[in-house]
Formats: structure tokens, sequence, C-alpha cells
């Protein structure tokens, strides 16, 4: 279990090298306009070229990079260009806003498809055609259309809920539920739709396999044999749906924090790109790549629990 | 003169995982087919008995030992050099279902070898029509698909596929296990037919002894890898020299229940006399 | 010796996905179609054109785009043609059909010139997944595992980031144009593909018609474009349309953003003004919107149309512990002796086909097993002995159709019994030992629990009193370290062993009937012969009543007192084992035992050796 762990932490170290050089390595192109754009109207050839020296973005992008990986190792991703605020702090208060809609959203979206899978797949007919359709509409409607959809009748209509705008849980835990109400339903909306088709499938699947049949035939119940025995059995290939969900999620939520005006981890990245502000957009990748790695770490980890088959290999 | 020549044929697959030993499945085995002889070789899962055949087909590496087919090594052969060996060996496998390309038409399936060796449309058509003659299919066959055929017609034409370079040798792989009782009769028949007519050599694999001695002149006893005996059909399947083949010939059951209660107390005092051993 | 017919190393292949999946082979059903009719086989086209869904979301899309096409002739007015007088002007404004937006652009216009955007982002996304994604899952699934862990490493790694991040994060890059980010967004699409591809090669190239073909000599290029590609095209296809839709909604995601160039037209540009508007003209943010959630909605439909038509119907699932479905049939209970512990009439078990019709696979059988006796069903695949045991379990798939008859249990009905009716039944009366070791444990739990569980749902005794029943029954099947294996999960134990264990469950509650279906078809000739033994002591020491089901005259011959014999869903002959063996009377039991290859008969022909190759034909 240990090497397993070690193994899959290995990877994730990779990757996050991997990534963030490729970025640095892409970004590095841009260098030039970055300055120009700093510099604004008074950007000469002389001036710019004396601004890079002075980032040391003239030096070699392997240099760069490494210099660069090792303050971040110490915990320092360097500091915004344009505000000059530490860019570690922000990306971190940004991504707390992301997760409080991501985490929520995620969470619900596992009990309602666990849920609504399940039903459909153990009682048919009437209630399987209810469930495949509520899962079809939520992949019919993008998920922009969505949230503008529910903007404009809970927000403007009936002004339930307010449009726009992010209280942190520690101000007012109330108007904290409020604000992140709407931005939530979106993603769950789009979650169950993936999500609820999935868990129904392998339901289905697992209910046909041979080994249900000889549990029912020695006089086990079918309430065991569905939450006990399928369902536990489905629940691997589900889990990995839904961690592959929970990156998609973070890219959803970049169009949903821009139409509900959240000052979340999307519209900080998007703000960052915007302006080729690079340390932030840097430290942004780096965070991103920190996240994916925990959350296939711990989709690895639930899914040897779930499995004694992944366990041994 | 032999036919096809195996000498201390080794066969490792690579280990499960990073660095794992290999895991050896044939450990030396040294075998022989002349032309037009059918060749047994018998075992049980594990044996290795399918692995001799894939390496025979290019299928699967050696790892040691020589595979000779008349006198020329072919064990490591690839590529072009291996294909051009396509119209001398030909094979048969066990599952009809699998062994015909579902969305292929059994004319294209058929004359997709010939016209690889170089025949034309209109020969290989009319090479396509005598093959399913050959082995009792009607021509209108050629424009259907395999799903309309029932297992002992699929496995008819995967016969009809190997026939039709004119290969000197085919392996056979369990080509009747999946078949039922009566089809497989009728298969059988049909394998001894051609042979008769064709001087075709079979190296056929199964893991039944009754099939293995109705349709071999010679059989060879693999037992985890390792080849245990080897002799004239009668004799090894009749008295056993290795009492791992008796073992697999007692426990076999047979169909009368005289006969098997007989038996299977046979097969009980041997071993019981194994364990005071 | 008999073994007729050992169809062992195959029916691990076969039998299992067929059994598993519906009942009966796939032979039966074919030899019931041959007897129906003619085999339906539908050119893909004529299917969708059949699907009301399909010809509609084509047609909505192929209008749409059309009109696309056509923008150069029908928009009235440019894209970015402003007039200053017709600021937010209202829908039906003359030459404005519907209005203008915030800079004076007639939204009409727009919404044309916008569709051609959604399909170039289309064209070009989807294409670039589908280029690398093919390329690379033929790749990685055809050859090497060096190569696949390659392929497989990058696709992971592009496929656990978050796409539409990637691109923002790589807007300095890309300058924001759509073109080019679209480009990217293929490449973010291409692991969907490249997993579609690399599944079903290694599939394909793992299927015995492919290992032909290269013996037939067939070089690699041909295999892949040929043998590969053919299955291959159906599932990408479907991967396509869905493709083609998320593109569309991510371009338009960007867009609304405002990722790249306010020149271009594009519905997410559009909703973001009219979002911006909402408040003074709430209507213009409704009209790229509609015409949007039009496309991919159509997209959607029109994949899950080619999925079906693709396909084939998937399992739908039905009722859980509904029990058997039973036709309207006579009430009709007959009498039995009351010798006879099992009583089975007239049971007749139908499947419906795809166009609904019922075929019928069980047509009237006719049993009667005796307190203590053992009874051998023989037939060949698809004549309906399994179909038979398991209407007597009650677990026949949720789409079989008892339609006639009557299972009498120690004088009891059991046709129309509920699942939980019958579940007192199970187990502690009559126990079931399946044909395929493996797939009849549940994987992810240890082999003593599962066991365990049956024997406290039969019993209802407590769990430690259930383990050391266990543990005494395991050791009494054979297996020499009881302990261990309880302890073990499925996948760590032999398949001999692992059909040890299921006996040990059958038996646990000493039930009266043990039903078996084909229990050593699946093992090898040695582990055969112990199981039977094993079976033939327990069957003695409980003085159980056994019905087994099975091809193989020679388990039949070692085991049974009586033998039924049957073919196409009737039982042919019944009688005592000595007199089936010695003295058939049906032809068809004659054909069998005919058929079965003699023990004393050797091939006496020589080699021939002056092959005869020409004379052929």
């Amino acid at each position: 279990m240990i090497t397993y762990i070690a193994k899959r932490l290995g990877t994730g170290v990779i990757l996050a090298l991997l990534v963030t050089f490729i970025t640095f390595l892409l970004l590095s192109t841009s260098f030039g306009d970055v300055a120009r754009t700093i510099l604004g109207q008074s950007a000469t050839p002389e001036n710019t070229a004396a601004l890079m020296t002075a980032k040391g973005w003239d030096r070699p992008v392997i240099v760069q990079y490494g210099d660069w990986l090792l303050s971040a190792l110490r915990g320092d991703f360097g500091t915004s260009v344009y505000t000059s605020l530490p860019v570690g702090p922000s990306v971190v208060q940004r991504l707390l806003v992301t997760l409080s809609i991501i985490v929520p959203a995620l969470l619900i979206t596992a009990v309602i498809s666990t849920m609504l899978g399940v039903w459909a797949a153990t009682r048919g007919g009437v209630v399987d055609r209810i469930a495949q359709g509520i899962s079809l509409i939520g992949y019919i409607v993008p998920g922009l259309l969505l949230a503008i959809g529910l903007v404009v009748i809970f927000a403007v209509q009936l002004k339930l809920l307010p449009a726009t705008g992010y209280t942190p849980l520690a101000d007012d835990p109330a108007a904290w539920i409020r604000s992140i109400t709407i931005p939530v339903i979106v993603l769950t909306i789009g979650g169950v739709a993936n999500m609820s088709a999935q868990v129904r499938g392998r339901m289905i699947d697992e209910l046909r396999r041979d080994y249900v049949r000889t549990l029912r035939t020695r006089g086990v119940s079918s309430t065991s044999i569905v939450v006990k025995h399928a369902l536990r059995n489905a629940g691997s290939p589900a889990l990995t749906v839904m961690s592959l969900e929970f990156i998609q999620m973070f890219g959803a939520a970049l169009i949903i924090e821009n139409v509900f005006a959240l000052p979340g981890y999307g519209s900080f990245a998007f703000n960052a790109s915007l302006q080729g502000d690079i340390p932030v957009i840097l430290g942004i990748t780096a965070f991103g790549v920190a996240l994916v790695t925990i959350v296939n770490l711990t989709t690895d980890l639930l899914n040897g629990w779930l499995n004694p088959k992944a366990r041994d290999h | 003169m032999t036919l096809l020549e195996i000498d201390g044929l080794r066969v490792a697959f690579p280990g499960r995982g990073f660095r794992a030993a290999p895991n050896e499945v044939l450990h030396g085995v040294s075998l022989s087919v002349a032309p037009g002889e059918t060749l047994g070789l018998v075992g049980e899962s594990g044996s290795g008995k399918t692995t001799i055949g894939r390496a025979v087909l290019g299928l699967v590496k050696p790892s040691g030992g020589a595979i000779r087919f008349e006198g020329r090594e072919i064990g490591g052969l690839q590529g072009r050099a291996r294909r051009g060996l396509s119209d001398d060996i030909q094979v048969v496998f066990q599952d009809p279902y699998s062994s015909l390309n579902p969305s292929l038409t059994i004319g294209d399936t058929l004359s997709e070898p010939l016209i690889i060796q170089g025949a034309t449309r209109r020969d290989a058509r009319a090479r396509v029509r005598t093959l399913l003659d050959q082995v009792g299919l009607p021509s209108d066959a050629v424009e259907r698909l395999p799903r309309e055929f029932s297992g002992g017609q699929r496995q008819r034409v995967a016969i009809a596929r190997a026939l039709g370079p004119r290969p000197k040798l085919i392996v056979c792989d369990e080509p009747v296990s999946a078949l039922d009782l009566t089809t497989q009769a009728l298969v059988m028949d049909l394998l001894v037919d051609i042979q008769r007519q064709t001087g075709v050599a079979y190296l056929f694999v199964s893991h039944d002894l009754t099939v293995i001695r109705h349709i071999s002149h010679r059989v060879a006893v693999l037992y985890r890898g390792d080849l245990v005996e080897t002799g004239a059909a009668v004799d090894v399947t009749s008295k056993p020299e290795h009492p791992y083949t008796r073992t697999l010939l007692l426990a076999a059951p047979v169909a009368d229940p005289a006969e098997q209660r007989r038996r299977r107390d046979e097969r009980r005092a041997t071993a019981s006399a194994g364990v005071d051993r | 010796m008999a073994q007729p017919e050992s169809e062992r190393p195959l029916t691990r292949r076969i039998e299992p996905v067929t059994k598993s999946v519906t009942a009966p082979s796939t032979s039966s059903i074919a030899v019931a179609r041959a007897n129906g009719g003619a085999t339906p086989r539908t050119p893909l086209w004529k299917k969708l054109l059949r699907d009301p869904q399909a010809v509609v979301t084509t047609g909505i899309l192929v209008v749409i785009f059309a009109l696309g096409l056509l923008t150069p002739l029908i928009a009235p007015h440019g894209p970015n043609e402003s007039v200053l007088s017709m600021v937010n002007a209202p829908p039906g404004t003359p030459g404005y059909p519907l209005g203008a937006d915030e800079s004076g652009r007639d939204i009409f216009s727009r919404l044309l010139h916008s569709i051609n955007t959604a399909a170039i982002s289309a064209i070009l996304g989807t294409g670039v997944a589908l280029i690398v994604g093919i390329t690379a899952g033929l790749i990685g699934g055809y050859f090497g595992r060096a190569t696949r862990a390659t392929t497989e490493w990058i696709f992971s790694l592009i496929m656990t980031f978050p796409g539409l991040l990637l691109l923002i994060i790589l807007m300095p890059v890309t300058g924001g144009d759509y073109r080019a980010t679209m480009l990217i967004f293929g490449v973010l699409l291409a692991p969907g593909i490249y997993r579609i591809v690399r599944n079903l090669v290694l599939g394909v190239k793992n299927e015995l018609y492919v290992d032909a073909a290269r013996v037939s000599g067939v070089g690699t290029l041909r295999i892949l474009g040929r043998h590969v590609l053919t299955v291959v095209r159906g599932p990408i296809i479907i991967a396509a349309a869905f493709m083609v839709g998320s593109t569309i909604a991510v371009q338009s995601g960007l867009a609304f953003l405002g990722v790249g160039s306010l020149e271009i037209p594009s519905f997410g540009a559009m909703i973001s003004s009219g979002f911006r508007n909402l408040y003074i003209a709430p209507t213009q943010f409704l009209w790229p919107s509609l015409l949007l959630g039009l496309i991919t909605a159509s997209l959607v439909l029109l994949g899950n149309s080619l999925r079906d038509a693709f396909e084939g119907s998937k399992p739908k699932p039905s009722k859980v512990g509904a029990g058997q479905r039973v036709a309207e049939i006579d009430a009709e209970t007959l009498a039995v002796p009351p010798a006879v512990l099992l009583g089975v009439r007239g049971l007749a078990i139908a499947y419906p086909t795809p166009s609904g019709d019922l075929i019928e696979v069980v047509k009237g059988v006719d049993l009667d097993i005796a307190r203590g006796e053992v009874l051998g069903l023989v037939g060949e695949s698809g004549s309906g002995k399994s179909q038979t045991a398991f209407a007597t379990l009650g677990v026949l798939p949720n789409e079989a159709v008892i339609t006639g008859g009557s299972i009498l249990f120690e004088g009891r009905e059991l046709i129309g019994l509920s699942d939980a009716q019958m579940r007192p039944l199970r187990g502690k009366a009559i126990a079931y030992i399946p044909q395929e070791p493996m797939s009849n444990l549940d994987p992810s739990y240890r082999v003593g629990s599962q066991l365990v569980e049956g024997v406290r749902s039969a019993l209802g005794i407590s769990k430690k009193e259930a383990k050391s029943r266990v543990l005494a029954l395991l050791e009494r099947c054979g297996i020499a370290d009881p302990a261990r294996t309880f302890d073990s999960y499925p996948h760590q134990i032999s398949g001999g062993m692992a059909q040890r264990v299921l006996i040990a469950g059958a038996v646990a509650s000493r039930p009266k009937l043990l039903i078996a279906d084909e229990p050593t078809t699946a093992l090898d000739v040695t582990v055969q012969a112990e199981i039977l033994d094993l079976l033939r002591d327990l069957q003695s020491e409980l003085d159980m009543a056994v019905l087994i089901v099975t091809h193989n005259f020679g388990v039949v011959a070692d085991l049974c007192d009586r033998i039924a014999v049957m073919r196409q869903g009737r039982i042919v002959e019944t009688g005592l084992a000595a007199q089936i063996f010695g003295d058939p009377q049906h032809e068809y039991t004659r054909t069998l035992l005919g058929a079965i290859l003699d023990e004393s008969s050797y091939r006496t022909d020589p080699p021939v050796t002056a092959p005869t190759q020409g004379g052929q034909a």
C-alpha cells in the first residue's frame, strides 16, 4: 500500500513539473509582449529590453524555470507584475472561493446521482424514463445558458437570490449560502446529468452479473444485493467518472464565476491571462496541478478500498 | 523427412509490473511433425499446448530453442520473412465466434489471404467457391455475414480459410471444443477427409484425450510446460507410461455407467495408493 | 472414454457472456429465428431513417448550417455594421427583424454569421481531436506495451487538467484567436477519442480473426485499416456528434467571457452583450441562447440516436425483486405423485425479440425428481436446459416470460410467486451451483463473508455460528486451509477452489434439492473428477435430490440415477440411466449417443505422404 501511494505521488510530482515547465516554455514566447504591455505607451525597444533584463526575462528559459521552481518549493511564487501582491496567498484565497461552490456541488451531485441512478436501475419502467429525462435535460442545455436562465428567473424576475457577488462564509453564513446557491445548482445539474447516467448504466450491468444470480439463489435479500453488492462493484468506475467530473467543474466554474461575478480561481486566471501576468499564471497552474494530483490520489485510494483487485496490482 | 521440427522450445512472457521476473510457460519442448501426419498435443489449462501452436504460427516469440519448417529456422522470423510462410502454415482456432471478423462477408474473409498471396480477384472468387464446396457449405455463403451461421458452420468457414493457400501444415487449436457433440463429430470427419485428400499435416491441440485419440497419428502429452510423454496414439492413450497421462486418462468420465464406476474405483485406488506411498 | 463434448476453454469466452446478459444462448435465439423466418439485417441509414429523433435533429442541423453557408446572400447587414440610430432597436424594426444590439448591429445578421463561427470551431476542434485521437489510439492499442505506456501517460496527463482553464492560461500564446484556441481544444478533447479507439483496438487485437489475418500474411497497416477501423468506426461517429456539441458550447463560453477579438460574431459574444443589456432590452440574449440551445440539443439527441442505431438497444432495467414475469396462463395445478419432490409440467418460457414478439425457448417441459434422486438434464446448447433450471430457482432474467405450465415443489406452486415469497425457499430448500466459478463470486468481498451472508439469510443464525459452519463446510468440500480461503478474495483462489467454495455455499443449509448447472464444464478434467466425487459424496451424505444440467454424457454416467434428454425446448426422452445408455428409444437420443467418440477406436490410416494438392476441385 505504501509503495502504491509513493508511486502515485511520484507520478503526481512528475506531472506537476512537466505541466509547469510546458506552461513556462509556452509563456516565455510572449514575455516581450508582456513587457510592452506593462510599459504601455512609453514602450520603446530600449526600455522594453531594459525591463526584460530587470525582470530576468532575457535569460535562458531553463534557468528562469529553475529559479521559479526553487523559490516555489520554498513557498514563494513571486509577486504579481501589476499589483505587486504575493502570488501564493492570492491564489489560495481565490481557490477557496471556487472550492466553496465546487465541493458542495460535487457532494450534492454524488448523492443525487447515486440515488437517481440506483432508483432508475432497480425500478425500471416509468421511473427509469423520468430519471433518463432528467439526465437528458442536463446534457442538452449548455451550462452557460442554464446559468443565465437561472439568474433571469430567480434573481431578476423573482428577486429571491442575489444575481451576483460573493459573501465569504466567515462574514455572514446565510449570505454565503445565498450567494453560492445558483452557481451550485448550475454545476449540480450538469454533474447529475453525467453521473446519474453512469451510475444507472453500471448498476444495470452489475445486476445482470452471475454472482448476483448466485446470491439470489442463496436467499440473500434484494436490498443487500443492490446496496451491498451491486452498488459497491458499480462504485469503482463511478468514482473515476466523479474525479473527472470534479476537474471538469473547474472549467465550468470559470464561466459561472464570470456570470455571477464571483472572485474565484477561474476569473483570477482569466484576468491574469488577459493582462499577461506571468507569475500569477504560473502560480495558478502550479496550484491547479497540485489539486489535480490530490484528487487523483484520493480517487486511487478510494478505488483501492472499494476494489480488492486494484489493491493487489 | 520431417515437416516441422521443434527443438528445446522455450517461451516466456514478461512478468506483470515493473522489473517482474518473466514467466516461463514452456521449458524446452521438442517435437516433430511429418508431412501428412496429425500430431495431437494434449494437456490441461496452463500446460502450454496452445503456446506451442502460437509459436509455430509466429504469434508469440520463442525465448529459446528452435522451430524448423522444412529444415529452415522460423522461430524468430518477423515481418515480410514471416509473411512468406503464410501459404505453408495456416491455422484453425478454437472459437468460431471470434475467429471470423463479424463485419466482413464470408467471401471477403476467404479471399483476403488469397489476394494477399497475389491472386487476381477472379481467381480468388473461383477458389473461394471450390473451398466452400470442399468444406460442405453452400456457394451463396459468399455474400453472407458470419452471424448468419451456426458455430459448426463458422468452423467450416475457418477451415476453408486455412485451406485457401494450400498449406502444408495447419495448426488446429481446439477446433472442435466449442461445438456441440453432434457437430463435433462432423467437423472431425471433415478434417480427416481433407487430410486424406490433400496430405496436409495437422498440429492438433486439444484438452480432450478422446478427440485427440480419434484424429491423431501420434500424441504428445504436456504438463505445466514440459513434454511428459510422446508416442503413437494407440500406445499413449491405451497404455500410458507416465503417471500424469494415466491420471488424465482416468479422470475423464466415460459415457457408460458401469464402465465409469469401474474407472472411478480404479482412479480412487490409484489416488490412495499415491497417498500411501 | 466419453467426454463427448468438452467445451471447457471456450465456454469461458462465449457462454458466460451470453448467459449472464441474456440467459438463452445466442444459438438458441438463432435456432428459434431460423424456425421463425429470415434474419433481420437492416442497414444503418435505414435504421436512422426510421428513428424520428434522428430525422428531426438532422433536419434542424442541416437547415441551421445551410443558413450559415447562405449568410452572404441572406444576411441584411454585415456582422459588425453598426448604426448609431439603431442602438437597442426592438424586434420588428424594419430591416432589423430581431432588433439591434447595444452597438446598433443587426441581431439577425449577427446570428447568421455566428453559425459560421460555430461551424468553423466545430470543424477545427473535432477534426484535431479525431486526427490526434484516432492516430494515437491505433498506435497505442496495436503496438507493444512500451508504446502504449507512453501514449497512455501523455493522454491521461492531458485528461487530468481542466481544459477550459488551460485555454485561458494559454491566452497570451494564442492571442485569444478562436481558431487557434479551438485547435488546442481539439487536442484536449483527443483523450476521449484516444480511449475509445485504444480500448476497441485492444479488444479487436486479441480477437482470433486478427491472429488469423496475421497468419495469412496480412501486414500491420492492412490489418489496422481493414479489421480494426471497421469496428472502431461506429463509436467514433457517435463520439464526434457529442464533440461537435461540446466544441460549439466551449467556443460560446469563451466568447462569452470575452476571449478573442470583439470583431468575431459568435453566440457567446451575443449572449454576453444581451446579458449586459438585460434590464434595457430583455429579449436580446434570448435569440442567440435559443439558437445555441437548439444546436447543442440537436447534436446530443442525434448522438443518442446514432448510439442506438450503431450499438443496438442497451439492456433496460427492470424492477428488482419483482419475481419472474408470468404471462396469463390457466391456473390449472396438475396433480403429481406425493413421492415427487419437484414436479414440472408443461413449462414454457419465452423471450422477446427486438421486434417485440415472443419466441419460446422452452416449449412444454415435464420433469419429476423424487427425494434423494439424481436427475441429469442433458441437451446441446440452446436446448433450453439452463432456462428450465433457472425457472425452478425463480431467477430467470428479467426479459424472460413464463408462458405456461406449472412448477410444483413439495406440492407448492412456484410459478407466480414473488421474489419475497421465493426467498425463504432459496438456499434453504433449493440450492444452486453455477457453471463458471469465478464470475459467480462477488469480486469485492472476501469468500468467507459472502458465504456467511448466504448462510445467515437462509438460516437466520448468528454471525459466529455461521462462520464456524462455513469453515467446517469448506473443509468438508476439500479445501486444505479453510481459514485462509475464508479470508481470501475471489481473485486470489483458483477456479477449482472457487467451485468448491460455491458448492460449500450451496449445501450450507442442507437443501432438499440441489440444482447444478454444468458444474464441471469450466474445469480441467482432473479437477472435474474431484468435483464429481465431492458432489456424489455430498449427495449421499445429505440425501439431497440433485438436478444436473449438462451436455456431457460422461458426467451423467458418473452421477445420475435418471436422465432426461432435451432438444429445442422439449424433453424427448426420460428414463433410468442404464436404460437410456443401454437402449435409447428416441432417435435424437440415439444420434447423441452415436456422436460420442468411441473409447476403443483409433486413427488407423497412415499419413498420406504424397500431397495431391491440385485435385481439390
